[in-house]
Formats: structure tokens, sequence, C-alpha cells
């Protein structure tokens, strides 16, 4: 009797700290309210479920989510190779610093959606204008993580650096670069969640595909369970990649100081 | 020994030495770094010098001790000697040379390994790091790599990271990554101080066996009178800050290995107790009584 009593116990403990008990929550919460309206306002949990084989069942929500994704990790990827030399550079060197921060800390406030018509006045309405307004949005949270992280470095390793005979360079690549990968990784992180954010600004004008055209069109058909659909996939897709990306981090960066929280 | 030295060039020489801190600066230091409330030292905003003064000889292959008080100066003129800082007056040679910036010429072993190893790298990788940047060739960087983790005693742990080491463990790495690069000297800033008691008196065994066979000289800063005893030939006791400098220098009379038990050892290490008190009662401008240890025969003079 005991032991049943424990076991209950750790399982409920589980069920509440893994997450699970909230989604739960939501659920009972969202199937509730959806009692009380018309699907084509609130589509329920049970609806979306429908919507969604039906999505499925076309093969249109898998090719907008190959296609969605494609752009996200384009984009994410153009926006690091941008954001890291920048904020190692700007976090190393105090010339640097003053002649960017300044840009930095004006843009980041502006979000990539205030750029979409400029975006698509410069770049035209195909791929490029989008693929911009991602890298856009992965640039600052990247560059601003690791300026931080490269601020953090403890100034004993320099000094350990030059007295081993390292040069300046030397000591930017073998003591910069590798002790501020924790705060790269962190805007690594952080520039993956704002890309796949900014992928429905992205795809909201001039697009025919993709989960942001799937969200932003569906209103006009009145399937608002394919809005659900595309929401929940949107979050479910940032969450998994997010895990991902700390798995790989923890395991390929694990003597870098990197911990998998 | 005054009169011998005379003409020899030493090692190190440090010749009326002054440095003064920008004064903000050293405050907020004191508060940080030190915890200690800078208004109960300093009555007015006036600059004034850390060390003031400091004329210093030491000679090659020496193990040389500098003692003092928290907060003397004695980082203070490690990182001089070292490069890491700028001095305000006087001269600081190596081999007759000015010291103006860090180099491999003088190996540096930091109180705190953690932040100045590289956790990045294997115990390997980080003692072959040095060599690396002054583009040693790959086949003598080896065996130089090889030799000093044999050195310290870490050959079964070359391949582990710095994250799998015990806190004495770093240090060796720490040791064996600046006796790579084949240094002039060796400065060594309370590097056990962070140790527990029996770890510490391993390492200061081992350290006097590396000094013995490499014959380095080694420059390291302790405020452990014990340690100072233990280790030394030769002890600088430095006088309180501000206006620090060097209030006596010491011989230590005794052969190694030593035992700080033994009559003798510790009649002498009274000695340099009474010695210490007196120069942290003291500052650079009032000279402490010097006559009264120099009965004892174990000051060398200044
Ligand atoms: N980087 C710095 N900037 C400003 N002031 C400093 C700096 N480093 C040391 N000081 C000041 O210089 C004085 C001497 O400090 P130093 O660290 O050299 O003493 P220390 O003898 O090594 O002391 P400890 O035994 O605590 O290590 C102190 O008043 C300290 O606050
Ligand atoms: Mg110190």
């Amino acid at each position: 009797m005991e032991h049943l009593k424990t076991a209950v116990k750790k399982g409920f403990k589980f069920f509440v700290k893994s997450g699970i008990a909230a989604w739960v929550i939501l659920l009972i919460i969202w199937q509730t309210a959806s009692g009380f309206t018309l699907p084509e306002f609130l589509p329920g949990p049970v609806q979306t479920l429908q919507g969604l084989k039906e999505v499925i069942e076309s093969g249109v929500l898998l090719e907008d989510i190959a296609i969605s994704m494609q752009r996200v990790v384009i984009g994410w990827v153009k926006g690091l190779l941008i954001a890291i030399p920048t904020g190692l550079l700007v976090g190393r060197f105090q010339v640097v610093k003053w002649l960017v921060e300044p840009f930095v800390n004006f843009f980041r406030f502006v979000p990539a959606i205030g750029f979409l018509s400029l975006f698509l006045m410069w770049f035209g309405v195909g791929e490029e204008s989008k693929l911009v307004l991602i890298t856009y949005a992965t640039v600052f949270p990247v560059v601003i993580n690791t300026v931080a992280g490269v601020a953090g470095i403890d100034p004993v390793k320099y000094q350990a650096a030059e007295s081993l005979g390292a040069t300046k360079v030397q000591s930017f690549f073998t003591v910069t670069v590798p002790a501020a990968v924790p705060g790269i990784f962190t805007g690594i992180r952080l520039g993956l969640s704002s890309a796949i954010i900014s992928i429905v600004s992205a795809e909201m004008l001039a697009a025919n595909s993709g989960i942001g055209y799937l969200i932003y069109t569906s209103r006009l058909y009145y399937r608002t369970d394919w809005i659900f659909v595309g929401i929940v996939t949107l979050g479910l897709l940032g969450f998994l990649a997010d895990k991902l990306l700390r798995k790989i981090g923890s395991t390929m960066f694990k003597h870098y100081g990197i911990v998998n929280q | 020994m005054a009169a011998e030295n005379k003409g020899k060039q030493g090692k190190i020489t440090v010749k009326n030495l002054g440095k003064q801190y920008d004064a903000a600066d050293e405050k907020k230091h004191m508060l940080f770094s030190k915890n200690i409330n800078p208004d109960a030292i300093f009555q007015d905003d006036e600059e004034h010098y850390v060390l003031k003064g400091v004329n210093l000889t030491i000679e090659e292959g020496e193990f040389h001790i500098f003692l003092g008080a928290s907060g003397c100066g004695k980082s203070t003129l490690l990182n001089i000697i070292a490069g890491f800082l700028d001095k305000t007056e006087g001269s600081v040679l190596l081999d007759g040379k000015e010291i103006t910036k860090p180099g491999p010429d003088r190996g540096v072993v930091f109180q705190n390994a953690d932040s100045a190893i590289f956790p990045w790298l294997t115990v390997y990788k980080n003692v072959e790091y040095g060599l690396k940047m002054q583009h040693v060739e790959k086949d003598r960087r080896k065996k130089i790599v090889e030799n000093a983790i044999e050195l310290v005693g870490l050959w079964e742990h070359k391949k582990k990271y710095p994250s799998e080491l015990s806190g004495g463990m770093k240090q060796r790495v720490q040791i064996a990554r600046s006796i790579a690069s084949n240094p002039e000297i060796l400065i060594m800033d309370e590097p056990f101080g962070a140790l527990d008691a029996q770890t510490r008196r391993i390492l200061q065994d081992e350290l006097i066996s590396i000094w013995q066979k490499t014959k380095k000289t080694i420059l390291f800063v302790t405020h452990d009178l014990q340690e100072a005893v233990y280790l030394g030939e030769k002890i600088s006791i430095f006088s309180a800050a501000p206006n620090a400098n060097i209030a006596a220098k010491v011989t230590v009379p005794f052969a190694y290995p030593r035992n700080l038990n033994d009559g003798e050892v510790a009649e002498f290490t009274r000695g340099v107790h009474e010695s210490l008190d007196k120069a942290m009662n003291a500052h650079g401008d009032k000279v402490i009584d010097k006559s009264a240890i120099a009965g004892r025969g174990f000051l060398c003079g200044s």
C-alpha cells in the first residue's frame, strides 16, 4: 500500500514537472472554450486534429514545413555567418565596438516585420526578400550574445596566452573564439527562435507556400482549424529544433562550458 | 653580500620602481577584489603610490619569495615583471633588458588555475599551446611536451580535460605549460593558495624538485610564512602599502628538504615572523629597525 502511494506520488510529480500537466490543462480549457463558439471562430483540439489530418493527407503540410524550414535554415545560417564574426570583433576590439554598437543598439529595436515592405521593394517578391528578413531577425540576438560571451572572458586567459608567446591575432583565434563559445551558442539558439518567429512575417506577403502562408491564407477560406494547425506546427518545430540544437551543442562543445539545461 | 653583487648583473634587477594606479580604479579594486574599505585607508583623494622605491636583485637560478600582507603590492610587482602592467617610474630589467611586455621568457603560473588554463584543450594540448604559438616544429614540440608532462607527473592524465582534474593537477598543468617554453624565470603568484594542506605540501615538494632539475629562477609570491621558509632561498619581505617597498631581505640557510618542526628552522621562522610584523607596521618612508633582526644573522641587507 505504502509502495503504491509513493509510486502514485512520484508519477504525479513527473506528470506536473515534465510539463505534460500544463498541456493537458491547456487542452481542457481549449476544448471547453471552443464548445461555446463556432468552429470558424475557435476550433477545438478535436476539430484542429481533423484539420491536421486533411492537410497531412493532401500533402500540403509537409510541403509547407519543408519549404519554411529551408527558408529558416538558410536565412539563419546566413545570419550566423554575419553575426558571429561581427560579435567577436565588436567584443574584442574597442574601436570596432565604437563603430558598430550604435547601429546594433538602434536596429535591434526595429522588428523584422518593420522592414517587410522595404525588403520587398529592394529584393523583389522572390525568395531573396524572405531570406533577408530571416537573416535580419537572426543577426541581433547572435551579435548581442556573442559580444556578451567575449566580454565575459577572464582577462587572465589573455595574460596566459601572451606570456606563452601568443600574438594579438593568435590570441583572438585561440582564446577569444573558443572562450566565447557559450555566449555564441546562446546567441545561436536565440537566433534560431527569432528566425522561426520571423518566418510568419516573411511568408505573409508574396508567398505561395510555407507555414506562414498557411496561417495567413487559411483565414480567407474560414479554415480557422488550419490556422491552429499552423500555429501548433510552428511551436512544435521551434521546440524540437531547439532541443536538437541543445543536444548537439552540449555534446560537441562539452569542454567549452556548455551544459544542456 | 651587497658588495659582492656590485657590478654583477642579476637575472632580474629592479631599480627605484614606483607604481601608482588611477585612484578611482584602485578604490574600486579594493572594494570589489579585496573587500577592503578604501576610505579606512586613504584620508583623501590624493594620488599615491602602491609601490615606491623598490630595489631588488634576483640572481640566476634563485628560488626567491615575495612575502607580505594582503594588499601590499606583491601581485602588482609580479605583474610588472611579467609585463602585464606598466610601471610608473624606475626600471625593471631581465638580463639587463627593460621589460615592457609579456613574453615566453617569463613563464607565469597564476593563482587561479581555472581561469588560467584552457578548458577546451586536453592536458597535452594545454602544455603544447605555447610551443604552437611560437611555431616550434612538430617533432621537437612533441618531445618537449612529453618531457614537461612527465616532469609534473601527469603522464597518465595527458588526454584528460581540465574539468576532469583536481585542483592540484590543474596547477601541475600550469607549471608544465610554462616550463615547456623554457622560460628564463618562472613567476608564481600564490599558486598553491587554494589547495588543501596535504596537496599543497606535495606540490611544494614537487616544485622544489622541478627547480632542482631545471635550475630555473623562480619568483614565488605567498603570504604564508611557513611556505616561504619551506621553499625559499631568499625571502623579500614587503612593507605595507601605500608606498610599499621591500623592508627586509632574508637568506634561508637550510638545505632541502627542510623540516619546519626542526628546532633551528622553527626558531628561524619565528625570526622571519617578527620581521614580517615589523614590516607590516612600516611604510616605505619609515624604514624599520633592521638592527633588531640583523642580530639573528639572517638579514642579508638591501
Ligand atoms: N588592477 C588594479 N587596479 C587598481 N588597483 C589595483 C589593481 N590591482 C591591485 N590594486 C591595488 O593595489 C594594491 C596592491 O594590490 P596587490 O594585488 O598588488 O596586493 P597583493 O600584495 O598581491 O595582495 P594579496 O596578498 O591580497 O594578493 C591594493 O591596494 C589594490 O587594491
Ligand atoms: Mg596578490
